[in-house]
């Protein structure tokens, strides 16, 4: 078994980002599971920059992945409180349904 | 070094399996699940690398704040899950299609890419050497020193999304009986009780 380098990591966070996208794809209907899908993306940019940051020495990209840390978490409560008002008005969370503003 | 690779691989395959899970349970209440297991294996990750104080604010603040507000709005909303599930099966092989054109492209870049020798030379926050610094105090000296303007930055992006999400989510009912304690303190008796005189023999 070879020692664990900087390219395993970075494999990982790109499988990782590209279950992301399959989800958005795969769950066009469901915002909640469009929702996660979007946070296992933000993951995978978080583990990114803590391999590079442990690759190369560098607190910096710690702490950048704080600052996305941060702004995912925020964009989790706004999204769950749209997700919530939205329910309430049309009693439905399909995708296809989000069509008032279109116009 | 052995065990650092079994944890590795461990850690990884966990996290990659249950992100599939996320975005193919049938029930969402699993996928939220999967998701709280995606997070606990990406921070063992994180703790392999030597980001301690991320793995554990992963941990608190995914695990325990976004994870449990997801699954507080998947059991709050009465939703009809199976009638969002449909076109499923429709959109899989393009989705699987893009997805793995994505990946490819992804492990193409990756491939070429490799790491200039001036690159160490240039970077900006060295870690201490042979320090007895522990990762948390390395990341807060930093913090609170340098890039002070942007932690309080990221407060104000909490402070905004938090009153964001009370605006959006608070209603006004209409038609609804509350107690109202004032009202009720400041009633006095002559508002509430008449004397009348009855009569013997009328009733009131």
């Amino acid at each position: 078994m070879s020692e664990i380098g900087l390219a395993h990591y970075l494999t990982v966070a790109a499988i990782l980002f590209t279950i992301g996208i399959f989800g958005i794809f795969l769950n066009r209907k469901n915002v909640i599971i469009i929702l996660m899908s979007i946070e296992l993306i933000l993951l995978a940019v978080n583990i990114n920059l803590i391999a590079f940051s442990w690759a190369l020495e560098d607190l910096v990209g710690q702490i950048f992945a704080m600052f996305v840390l941060t702004v995912a978490a925020a964009e989790a409560a706004i999204g769950l409180a749209i997700l919530v008002i939205y329910f309430r008005n049309r009693g439905s969370i399909a995708v296809e349904d989000v069509n008032v503003m279109k116009g | 070094m052995i065990l650092q690779t079994i944890a590795f691989y461990l850690f990884a395959v966990v996290a990659i399996a249950s992100a599939v899970m996320v975005v193919t349970a049938r029930n969402p209440v699993h996928s939220v699940l999967f998701l709280v297991l995606t997070f606990f294996n990406a921070s063992g990750l994180f703790v392999l690398t030597g980001a301690e104080f991320l793995a554990m604010i992963l941990v608190i603040v995914y695990v325990g704040a976004v994870a449990v507000l997801f699954l507080f709005i998947v059991m709050m909303l009465d939703i009809n899950f199976v009638e969002l599930r449909e076109g499923f099966q429709r959109y899989l092989p393009i989705g699987g299609l893009i997805s793995a054109i994505l990946l490819a492209e992804i492990i193409f870049v990756g491939g070429l890419w490799a790491l200039v020798a001036e690159v160490k030379g240039a970077l900006s926050e060295k870690m201490p050497e042979e320090s007895k610094l522990t990762n948390t105090e390395m990341l807060g000296q930093l913090l609170y020193t340098k890039y002070v303007y942007l932690f309080q930055l990221a407060g104000l992006v909490l402070f905004v999304a938090m009153i964001g999400a009370i605006v959006l989510t608070l209603r006004q009912r209409t038609g609804v009986r509350k107690q109202r304690v004032s009202e009720q303190v400041y009633r006095r008796r002559a508002d509430s009780v008449e004397i009348k005189k009855v009569q013997p023999g009328e009733g009131v």
